[in-house]
């Protein structure tokens, strides 16, 4: 399993290359440019600016100082934020996204399962229809509707917890953002849970397990439920990778300082550096992710083996 | 808004109590973006940033909550009769937050810094006035060339002029004429803008900043006026998303949300009637015509017909909700000496638009080969509810629309090579001078997106900046205001108004036309 993970680890490095490249000319090949905007500058202070970010010079000579630069670690200034560096903003807001992100999921999965799999064994029951409808409702309404609401209802209106800011992760600023971004989660683990436990039920080796007139509970805990959760940790790779590089909505919605929303920041003020970091990051992360999720296959699934 | 509130468990009332400024007399303003840096050379322009900075950082004229100018760092100043010269003296008792005389040296310092070419300043243009201070920031001359110097062992500041410039003294409020400390420059360099170095010479220095959260400042205890500063404490919050910042205020989390969001602003008014301000802004919202060559808006009667048909108060009642004023005029009303020129549209909406179908008739355009223009606008709800108003009130006219719109960044790159018919533009003031308006339809000044060019227009221009008399100067400014809209240079649409949400309590917070507020001057009425 080491020479696996050794072995998948070196074959990420063309696939990083291979975005970092794609990302970088995407980036340069969008019209505007960081230092376009509602005023435009004087020619020679333009140029100034050029210069100090090395824009003047031709591009591959700046991909080539990029990918320098990134073989020392350093992702270089953020032409926005200019009192950080692209390194110092991704250390300070990747833990604050991956605290909410990561509550965000425990609670998607500690509720999640359950209750797919109580859907599953009831299946077409009232207890079925009504986590499976309340499921289609979390996926069908958007977080940028749910956030504010909450923050109206519970900050607002009741006054029970802060309507928003990170207030240095004290307990009462996670909870909306935290339950804010668990909904829609919740509601796909449970019906991908639901789903794969049906299959899983009418399965020959099920079958056999009764017939062998093992009890329920015991079909369900030690036969069912580890084949069905194989679609569910297939899916988490990539949702979690995606939730703790940080929501722009929800971080947005309650002021909570993540990555998130440099994505989408860095992109529209064409931070170029910023959207590299983050690029850079969050490709890594998602490599990263995969590798364990099919670790965590074999374990599932002992068909499933990696030792070559 | 401190409104008794419904508590659930303890340990939410302790945290919730002591996240909100009830029992600490901090004040919590919601701003709308994170400040670039506290290198005010290398600030992105934000209305947001230029809160933080004055709070920190003072020049050598301040403002008072009306915006009227106030001695800062200099007691006094002299200005010599030809309006080149002007010797500010610093008060005795200017410090740095670390107790360091502000001298002369640091003004010096720090105008130098921001016009350094290697430090590629954004608003390095500010200073331009300053002689040389063109060829320094061009790398021409040398940083030493600039027209400023330190005397009396650093007590007094001399600064020259290149043309005399009526509204200097405004643009030394601005943050891009703040000194800057040498003495911390010297000792860490670059790092001297990390909070752990920061020395600031404002009423406040920073102690705190949490990027995309918050920024703390405490209060300067070196500042000369350090007695009469009464709050703890300001807390910028960065909330971008402008709905967010009203629950946020609405649930008494925040003191001040600056530049609440316009569609919320008739609930506002019904809920917060006493916390919901609106006040008149120096900025002017507007659509460019393309004068260039080959766009049928080089036609002077296209451009009046055009100018006619658009119906500005119900842009500005009907469509934005009162949360625009409508205009006739490019210069906001409300400029320092200056008298508003307004574009006469003569009679009533049907005269006008017979008149406009007359005009657009005699240009070649009717029902068999109909007026296609294409309009170009940056991507937000409001500017495209206007846009879509436009055109729908240019139709009767048989005029056909092509809406474009991108993200801000696109946009003004293609607007500034040309390519469009009519654009969507709009200009906040820098400072309170119809000047600052009026130079952006000078032939050649990047900011001319539609290419206008008269040479009477650039000569009164011209003339106005050589001019000392403040009358006669107000004269040519109208004379060329007059002449511009007379040519339907661009179509004037809407003034910009100043929206904030005030906490009742506050005292020493008031609207002005700059929407400019010092925290020093507010604190809280018990």
């Amino acid at each position: 399993m080491l020479s696996y993970s050794l072995k998948r680890l070196l074959q990420a490095i063309p696939t990083m290359l291979i975005v970092i490249t794609i990302a970088f000319f995407l980036m340069r090949v969008a019209p505007g440019g960081p230092f376009d905007g509602e005023r435009a500058l004087p020619p020679e202070i333009e140029a100034n600016l050029m210069a100090a970010y090395h824009l003047d010079e031709p591009l591959p000579q700046q991909y080539l100082r990029y990918l320098g630069n990134l073989l020392q670690g350093d992702f270089g200034p953020s032409f926005k934020y200019k009192d950080f560096s692209v390194t110092e903003l991704i250390l300070q807001g990747f833990p604050v996204s991956l605290e909410i992100g990561g509550l965000a999921i425990l609670l998607a999965l500690a509720l999640g399962l359950p209750l797919g799999i109580a859907a599953a064994l009831n299946r077409n029951s009232a207890i079925d229809y009504a986590v499976m409808g309340t499921a289609l409702a979390g996926i069908a309404v958007p977080n940028f509707v749910v956030a504010p609401l909450l923050a109206l209802v519970f900050g607002v209106l009741l006054g029970w917890l802060p309507a928003g800011g990170w207030n240095d992760g004290a307990l009462p600023n996670l909870v909306l953002p935290v339950v804010a971004l668990s909904i829609q989660q919740i509601a796909y683990i449970a019906r991908m849970m639901r789903a794969s436990m049906i299959e899983v039920l009418g399965s020959h080796y099920i079958r056999t397990a009764r017939a062998k007139g093992l009890s329920e509970r015991l079909v369900v805990w030690r036969h069912a439920i580890r084949p069905a959760l194989l679609p569910v940790v297939s899916y988490l790779g990539p949702a979690i990778a995606g939730i703790i590089t940080g929501s722009v909505v929800i971080e947005q919605i309650f002021g909570i300082p993540g990555i998130g929303r440099y994505f989408v920041q860095g992109a529209l003020n064409r931070d170029y550096t910023l959207v590299m970091g983050t690029v850079v990051f969050y490709g890594a992360l998602i490599v990263l992710l995969n590798l364990v999720v099919d670790l965590l296959y074999s374990a599932l699934d002992p068909q499933i083996r990696y030792d070559d | 808004m401190r409104k008794t509130r419904l508590f659930a468990g303890g340990l939410l009332l302790a945290s919730t109590c002591l996240s909100s400024s009830a029992f600490a007399e901090t004040l919590d303003i919601g701003v709308t973006g994170e400040l670039a840096s506290f290198d005010t050379s290398q600030v992105s322009g934000g209305i947001w940033e230029s809160q933080i900075l004055m709070d920190v950082y003072e020049g050598l004229v301040k403002k008072s909550p009306d915006g009227e100018l106030l001695p800062g760092m200099a007691e006094s100043w002299e200005i010599s009769e030809d309006g080149l010269t002007y010797t500010f003296h610093l008060r005795e008792d200017a410090a740095w937050s670390d107790g360091e005389p502000v001298t002369a040296e640091d003004f010096v310092f720090g105008w130098r810094h921001l016009l350094d070419p290697a430090n590629a300043s954004k608003y390095a243009y500010m200073l331009y006035p300053v002689a040389g201070a063109e060829a320094v920031n061009t790398g021409e001359q040398p940083p030493e060339a600039l027209g400023v110097a330190s005397l009396d062992d650093g007590r007094t500041f001399q600064v020259t002029l290149d043309a005399p410039t009526p509204y200097f003294l405004q643009q030394l409020t601005h943050y891009t004429a703040y000194p800057a400390p040498k003495h911390t420059h010297e000792q860490y360099g670059d790092d001297w803008v990390k909070l752990d170095h920061i020395v600031t010479n404002g009423a406040f220095t920073p102690v705190k900043w949490v990027s995309q959260s918050h920024i703390d400042v405490r209060p300067n205890p070196e500042y000369y006026d350090a007695e009469d500063v009464t709050l703890d404490g300001v807390t910028y919050h960065t909330i971008e998303d402008r709905n967010a910042g009203v629950s946020r205020f609405r649930a008494g989390e925040l003191d001040i949300m600056r530049e609440y969001s316009s569609s919320m602003y008739g609930l506002l008014k019904d809920e917060l009637p006493e916390a919901t301000h609106m006040s008149t802004y120096l900025g002017s919202y507007y659509y460019a015509f393309n004068h260039r060559e080959g766009h049928p808006t080089t036609d002077p009667r296209v451009r009046e017909a055009l100018n006619l048909a658009a119906r500005r108060n119900v842009i500005s009642e009907q469509i934005m909700g009162g949360t625009f004023q409508p205009a006739l005029s490019f210069v906001p009303d409300g400029i320092a000496h200056y008298d508003v020129q307004e574009m006469a549209l003569e009679g009533d909406m049907d005269a006008r638009l017979a008149r406009a179908r007359e005009l657009l008739e005699a240009a070649g355009y009717g029902p068999d080969n109909p007026l296609h223009l294409r309009l170009r606008y940056n991507t937000t709800d409001e500017h495209k509810k206007i846009a879509v108003a436009m055109a729908a009130m240019w139709r009767p006219l048989g005029v056909e629309v092509e809406m474009i719109n991108a993200e801000a960044t696109v946009h003004y790159q293609t607007i500034a090579e040309g390519d469009f018919d009519i654009a969507r533009a709009g200009w906040i003031a820098d400072y309170n001078d119809a000047e600052n308006f009026l130079s952006l339809l000078h032939t050649g000044v990047g900011n001319n997106y539609g290419a206008y060019s008269n040479p009477d227009y650039d000569a009164l221009l011209d003339q106005a900046a050589d001019t000392l008399d403040l009358d006669e100067r107000q004269q040519l400014l109208e004379q060329a205001e007059a002449l511009a809209l007379e040519d339907d240079a661009l179509i004037p649409m809407l003034y910009y108004v100043s929206r904030n949400l005030v906490n009742t309590r506050l005292a020493g917070w008031e609207d002005n036309i700059e929407d400019d507020h010092p925290s020093r001057w507010v604190h809280f009425a018990d």
